[in-house]
């Protein structure tokens, strides 16, 4: 993992990798992260940057790497998948995040998109699902309770380098 | 907001973080410590300066979608009223809010407001102190730093406990990573790991689950033919060659007429055509009938090995059983495993919406082609799944006459389906007498058309295996069910002819050996002039079947698949175009591994190295599928889920290992065993071993396993299993009513909140 991550650093800075900060551009170019449609907000989840520009330090790679790993606990997992899902950072999954992220699933581009009224069946059918106190958000609990029902949970959200 | 501080102590001795809207009993410490912390430090100082923070407010405004406009009462007026900053601010300041947020803000915030409130402070520590022993500092959804912080602490606290109880924890631990270490060296040796993970990432996880599921099959066949091996074959091959100073014992038989004993099988004597050895090695007659493939080798009634003396007969059997139940006991393992069944909840896992949207992504996937086909699946996937539901409804408006009509044409589409069927059973029944009563004709044994003949039944079954998908998939058009279903309706069929004409042909050998039409069984109780070894036979019909099952798979991938290739990439006529690249058809591969694994099941009693041989071919297979995917196929257009996959091939697997049971235990109980070859010669059927070994015990033993099998026994048995059942039944049904009443809760809790938020706000602005 140590050597991954000095390959993203330029040359000079090679010796201190321990310290240095790669920034979220480098980040992006590593093949597990290029395809993958939730590579801005996995940068922003595990970046402890304090400037806010989603740099990611050894460390935070290596808590990005032991998050996706086989051995973490559901628990975790499904906690940073919460995380990683709500993209305005509110502590809550909204219609606005979820519609949000079922465009990311399906892809950049117009004619990929879901129309209108399949997007508003889709969102209601997953607030029906897991839903539980019918406040019409998804919270931390209601996901991970929800999370834990679905077989392909753990298998798809995995990493390895 | 140093009084929210003061207030969220205070909600501490109900443990901690409750989320908003959860229902955790303010008694039980244990729920918070499971629930983990999230960091949110920079989030919480980018909120502190909006009155009215957006986010919050996107709850409430999502609040005000038409979920809440269809509830009645308070909750409508809630919808109009308008979105000032006194709602917001108190649900900022929930208890349940204030706590997660506590968590989330860290190390730099949280310091200095706890050590303002002292009183406070004593409670929170304790009580974090308290969740963080519980855990392993990986546990913990934080960063790193904090991560070590935490760690320290836990060091920390290990100092004030006493001698034992600290060897106690650092012995635990240490186990934990030797563990650890373990696992991680042994998934090194783990058979062709680089292999998947790479086609894991191009394909994805669905079809990499095929590739996982051939991997096991290799591993069991493996290991089934280590146990035939080691208690069968071997000990014959030692005493056959005096290794150890073994010699065998042959008892001779009592009782039993001299015709049955008669068997010469025909291995090969003076000038040999080197011909004559491929067609032995394709049909398994000739120099192979003598060697220990086949069940006429093992003619022996009794191994001495120095003073042990050990009893073949009834070892074959007990390997039998034990191969037998050691696939069924891994299987139903391997398929419980990673599927949490919630009895509960009665929706399905694998179809609900929420599975394909939170685990929709494979985040294995490195290709950029791969990841712009995994979006068009997904997109293909919820459309399709969208329609379907709708389609759904239009089903439940049916009107009765429209329902009659399709209910009738599904009932005329099932009864060709089951004429098809039968007209392919006959046909391999027939087929199969014809090839019996012409490969025994002496005349004709050395010529070319004998191969043929003897290969007419493999290559019936193999064609029935191949039209017969093509025509269900062709009928199920007609009648009209949703699309999930369909393609459940037409693999259940192509499971069921695949793994009935193995049974048709089983049958009607039966038919041949133990049909006694005219007085020809008589000494014997089979068929003795024609099949002096019966067994021996049925083994080579199933070698036959395994062989020209590689040979099929083998040929289809490189006359079909290759050349198909080459003609759509270079050709650019419209009729080729229009033919297209192959998908990779899951399903379909699956099967038909599974029909071989289903062979090589039936056939281990009466051939002891099939595993072998089935252990070879599935190898190789594994190459040339992985080449011809690699090469040739593109991706299908239609997604199948790894965990639903999963399922469905162990699922079938077992069907076939059922349906394995069946003509085993006829041939072991039912049919005579024959007399002129093999360890049940002295026996009237195979069985009869067990009760022969059991009247040598001790009485007392005796008497017990006697009972054991008798019906005074069994219906009390059964009796008490099926109360355990009922219970099992009823206590779910409680559990489920349990859950019901508690979501119901949830909601009236969810519904009180906003309810008296609003009462607040309202009394704060018109005081």
């Amino acid at each position: 993992a140590y050597k991954r991550f000095s390959e993203l650093l330029p040359k000079e800075e090679r010796e201190n990798a321990y310290s240095a900060r790669v920034p979220k551009s480098q980040i992006l170019t590593l093949p597990e992260l290029r395809a993958n449609p939730f590579q801005h907000r996995i940068c922003h989840v595990f970046s402890t940057s304090e400037t806010g520009d989603d740099s990611m330090s050894f460390e935070d790679f290596l808590d990005m790497l032991s998050v996706f790993s086989d051995s973490a606990t559901s628990d975790i997992k499904s906690h940073y998948a919460f995380r990683i899902f709500d993209f305005d950072n509110d502590g809550i999954l909204d219609r606005k995040d979820l519609e949000h992220l079922v465009n990311c699933l399906t892809g950049q581009g117009e004619e990929s998109q879901l129309s209108g009224a399949e997007m508003e069946q889709l969102i209601q059918n997953i607030l029906e699902e897991s839903d539980i106190d019918k406040d019409g958000t998804i919270n931390l609990s209601e996901f991970q309770h929800v999370v834990s029902r679905s077989p392909d949970f753990a298998s798809s959200f995995k990493i390895v380098l | 907001m140093r009084s929210c501080w003061l207030r969220a102590p205070r909600r501490v001795w109900a443990g901690g973080r409750r989320p908003r809207g959860s229902l955790t009993p303010p008694s039980s410490p244990v729920p918070a410590a499971a629930a983990p912390r999230p960091r949110r430090a920079r989030k919480r100082r980018h909120r502190r300066g909006a009155p009215a923070s957006p986010a919050a407010m996107s709850g409430l405004g999502a609040a005000a979608g038409p979920a809440w406009q269809r509830d009645s009462g308070g909750l409508s007026l809630l919808a109009e009223e308008p979105h000032g900053a006194a709602p917001v601010d108190f649900l900022q300041e929930l208890p349940s809010c204030q706590s997660a947020r506590r968590r989330r803000g860290g190390t730099q915030e949280c310091r200095p407001a706890l050590l303002g409130t002292a009183g406070s402070r004593g409670d929170a520590a304790r009580a974090e102190t308290g969740e963080l022993a519980d855990r392993p500092a990986r546990e913990h959804p934080k960063s790193m730093a904090e991560k070590r912080r935490i760690r320290d602490s836990q060091q920390a606290d290990t100092e004030h406990l006493t001698r034992w109880k600290k060897w106690r924890r650092t012995s635990s631990k240490s186990l934990k990573k030797a563990l650890t270490e373990v696992k991680g060296l042994s998934s090194y040796l783990v058979l062709w790991r680089h292999d998947i993970h790479s086609i894991e990432g191009k394909f994805g996880t669905g079809i990499q689950s095929y590739f996982s599921f051939l991997r096991f099959l290799v591993l069991l066949n493996f290991i089934i033919f280590i146990l035939m091996f080691s208690f069968v074959t071997l000990p014959t091959i030692i005493s056959k060659y005096g290794i150890f100073n073994s010699t065998i014992a042959y008892i001779s038989p009592k009782n039993i007429d001299d015709t049955c004993t008669i068997y010469k099988p025909s291995g090969n004597k003076g000038l040999i055509y080197f011909y004559t050895y491929l067609k032995d090695l394709l049909s398994g007659t000739g120099f192979l009938e003598v060697t220990s493939l086949f069940y006429g080798y093992y003619s022996i009634d009794a191994v001495w090995i120095s003073i042990m003396r050990y009893n073949l007969p009834l070892a074959y059997l007990l390997a039998t059983f034990a191969y037998l139940t050691l696939s069924s006991l891994w299987i139903i393992k391997r398929s419980v495993e990673g599927f949490k069944q919630n009895l509960v909840h009665d929706a399905d896992p694998f179809q609900s919406y929420c599975n394909k949207v939170f685990a929709g992504w494979d985040f294995c996937i490195t290709d950029p082609n791969a990841a712009r086909l995994k979006h068009r699946s997904l997109q293909y996937e919820l459309q399709t799944d969208l329609q379907e539901e709708k389609l759904k409804q239009k089903i439940a408006e049916r009107k009765m006459g429209e329902k009659l009509r399709i209910y009738s044409l599904r009932i005329f589409i099932n009864i060709i389906v089951i004429a098809i069927l039968s007209g392919c059973f006959y046909s391999i029944y027939r087929v199969t007498v014809f090839s019996q009563e012409n490969s025994n004709d002496i005349g004709n044994v050395n010529s070319q058309v004998n191969l043929l003949v003897q290969y007419l039944p493999s290559m019936v079954i193999t064609l029935a295996n191949f039209i017969g998908p093509l025509i269900f998939a062709f009928l199920i058009r007609f009648e009209d069910y949703t699309p999930a279903f369909e393609i459940k309706l037409t693999l259940l069929r192509c499971v069921f002819v695949r793994l009935a004409n193995i049974g048709v042909l089983l049958f009607s050998l039966w038919s041949q050996i133990a049909g006694c039409g005219s007085d020809k069984c008589k000494p014997c109780g089979y068929n003795y002039k024609l099949y002096p070894c019966w067994e021996s036979d049925v083994g080579q019909e199933m070698y036959k079947l395994m062989i020209f099952d590689f040979i099929v798979i083998l040929a289809v991938a490189l006359f079909a698949d290759f050349p198909r290739k080459l003609l759509v990439t270079h050709c650019s006529w419209k009729l080729v175009q229009w033919f297209g690249h192959k998908e990779f058809e899951i399903s379909d591969n699956v099967l038909e591994i599974i029909y071989g694994q289903t062979i090589c099941w039936i056939g281990t009693f009466f051939s002891p190295l099939l595993p072998a041989i089935a252990t070879i071919k599935y190898f190789i297979i594994f190459y040339v599928k992985k080449i011809v995917l690699i090469h040739t196929r593109k991706p299908a257009a239609r997604p199948i889920r790894a965990s639903s996959s999963n399922f469905f091939f162990l699922v079938v697997l077992l069907i076939g290992l059922l349906l394995a049971f069946i003509p085993l235990g006829f041939s072991i109980a039912r049919i005579p065993s024959s007399k002129a070859c093999g360890p049940f010669r002295n026996f009237n059927t195979s069985w009869e071993v067990i009760p022969d070994t059991i009247l040598q015990f001790p009485t007392g033993l005796q008497q017990i396993l006697f009972g054991i099998a008798s019906e005074a026994f069994a219906v009390p048995f059964f009796v008490i299993l099926c109360i355990m059942m009922f219970y099992v039944i009823a206590l779910a049904r409680a559990h489920k009513r349990v859950v019901e009443q508690l979501r119901e809760q949830l909601v009236l809790e969810s519904r009180d909140k906003m309810f008296l938020i609003r009462k607040i706000a309202e009394a704060q602005r018109y005081p």
